[in-house]
């Protein structure tokens, strides 16, 4: 491991791999420190989804951004990261749920994206194995340029690029301690040896908390236990991304044939609990089947727990913390930290490599929770 | 050409796994994600002790500290309909 680097990012999931690999084709020079291996966090057990259709500004700008990034990633990258564009379905239940939609879409289209509003009828024209009735649907948006790509393959594919920009990355390696000295950073103690750099980003998920301790930096991050099952392969059935903020549920069709998709357990509260539940294979397949009965013939195979790293406002924390200089934060993604990364790595390789900063940044800085008026995003899923 | 096949569901051979071996994909958690073996209905019974065996002849490490990866329930196929039937809700 070297003794010495430009920036040493903590976590090797899809947001510090592709911070590694933009920092190190600028020509930084880069160490990624993985407690595990790459993906094992919040990044391998994601849903998979890429949607742009968000209540807040900041969160549809870096999503509308971060897909023009997808569409051409598996070519910059030279690796298939399997993003495919079948839009996401978003179901509306009430008036109260229409009148949100009918605002957010505003937004949305705002800022120059498509986005349909849906009447009941033409939901299943998107989705055909959906039951309106049983889904208790009076409408739908819809955005056809939503989709997915696949979260490991994603990852590797940066760390591969970044490996042959220079950058070194190491797996199982964990961080004892984060040095200051004079208020800014300057080393970083893993059980492999200590790296001198002035440089730090936290990536590291629910972990980052613990992390940020370690410079006396108090993140108010919660973990949230989050399960997720996949099906058997099937023929393809369907392109969208189904979901509903009112049930929970989210599910999709993978390139492979599978469906994968998760819900909430009512009563479920924060924690760093990691056993997958019973109520919840049994809570998502009465709801999967209440909106798609076919599905009841389709076989589970597996189902596994991750973990959103919650913020009061369900957004993440970016860019250099004050007080502690070369500390970059990038967590608290809440649930959609693969789907935005490509434009928070190319934000924070802006402010890192080139000290540039923007507004998008500056909304989402750590000191926005001292004001009083923080906007929460309401679209939040799962 | 001569094809041994370590994961049936997937269709994964031992060329497959040795290679992603050789490209440094040598944890059996990063191999299964790579590959998408012990994802399929047997869920790793056939092919992930293969995968460790191979692991361990590539890589020295030995068979005892490759560690295998979670097990996930269900431990066999269940239908989403098994599953919805079972209603305690309140």
């Amino acid at each position: 491991m070297k003794s010495k680097a430009d920036v040493v990012i903590i976590g090797g999931g899809v947001n510090g791999c592709s911070l590694a690999y933009r920092l190190a084709k600028k020509g930084l020079d880069v160490v990624v420190v993985e407690k595990k291996y790459l993906s094992s966090g919040a990044t391998g057990a994601c849903g998979a989804g890429i949607r742009q259709q968000w209540s807040t500004r900041e969160n549809t700008q870096l999503a509308i951004q971060s897909v023009k990034i997808f569409e051409q990633l598996s070519s910059e990258l030279g690796q298939d990261i399997e993003f495919r564009q079948g839009g996401y379905l978003i179901a509306v239940h009430d008036e109260k749920e229409m009148k949100q939609s009918e605002k957010n879409v505003a937004m949305q289209r705002s800022l120059g994206l498509k986005v349909d509003i849906l009447k009941p009828e033409e939901i299943t024209g998107v989705v055909p194995i959906l039951d309106v009735k049983g889904m208790r649907a009076i409408g739908a948006t819809f955005c056809p340029t939503d989709g997915h790509a696949n979260p490991f393959r994603t990852t590797f594919a940066y760390a591969d690029a970044a490996r042959k920009h220079g950058a070194e990355i190491n797996t199982h390696t964990t961080v004892i301690d984060v040095k200051t000295a004079k208020k800014a950073i300057h080393a970083v103690v893993t059980d492999q040896g200590t790296i001198q750099t002035n440089v730090v980003v936290n990536v590291a998920g629910i972990d980052s908390k613990t992390i940020a301790e370690m410079v006396k930096v108090k993140l108010p991050l919660t973990p949230f236990r989050k399960e997720i099952l996949a099906t058997e392969r099937l023929q393809p059935l369907f392109e969208a991304m189904v979901i509903s903020f009112k049930d929970g549920i989210y599910f999709s069709q993978q390139k492979e044939g599978q469906i994968v998709g998760g819900i909430p357990i009512p009563e479920e509260k924060g924690g760093y609990k990691t056993m997958p539940t019973l109520a919840f294979l049994s809570h998502m397949a009465q709801t999967l089947t209440r909106y798609a009965p076919v599905l009841k013939h389709v076989n589970v195979l597996r189902h596994w727990t991750g973990f959103y790293d919650m913020t009061p406002d369900a957004r993440p924390i970016l860019g250099e913390v004050k007080g502690v200089k070369g500390f970059i934060q990038c967590s608290g993604f809440s649930g959609h930290g693969f789907m935005i990364s490509p434009m928070v790595s190319f934000l924070l390789t802006e402010l890192i490599a080139e000290q540039k900063t923007s507004e998008v940044l500056e909304s989402l800085s750590l000191e926005r929770f001292k004001g009083k008026n923080i906007e929460k995003e309401l679209s939040v899923v799962g | 050409m001569k094809r041994s096949i370590v994961c049936r569901c997937e269709d994964i051979s031992e060329e497959d796994v040795i290679q992603a071996i050789e490209e440094g994909y040598t944890d059996i958690e990063e191999l299964r994600k790579k590959l998408r073996i012990g994802m399929g209905p047997c869920q790793g019974r056939v092919c992930i002790q293969l995968v460790a065996r191979i692991l361990e002849r590539k890589t020295g490490k030995k068979i005892s500290e490759i560690h295998l990866p979670t097990v996930r329930p269900p431990l066999v196929p269940v239908s989403l309909g098994t599953l919805a039937s079972e209603n305690d809700e309140k």
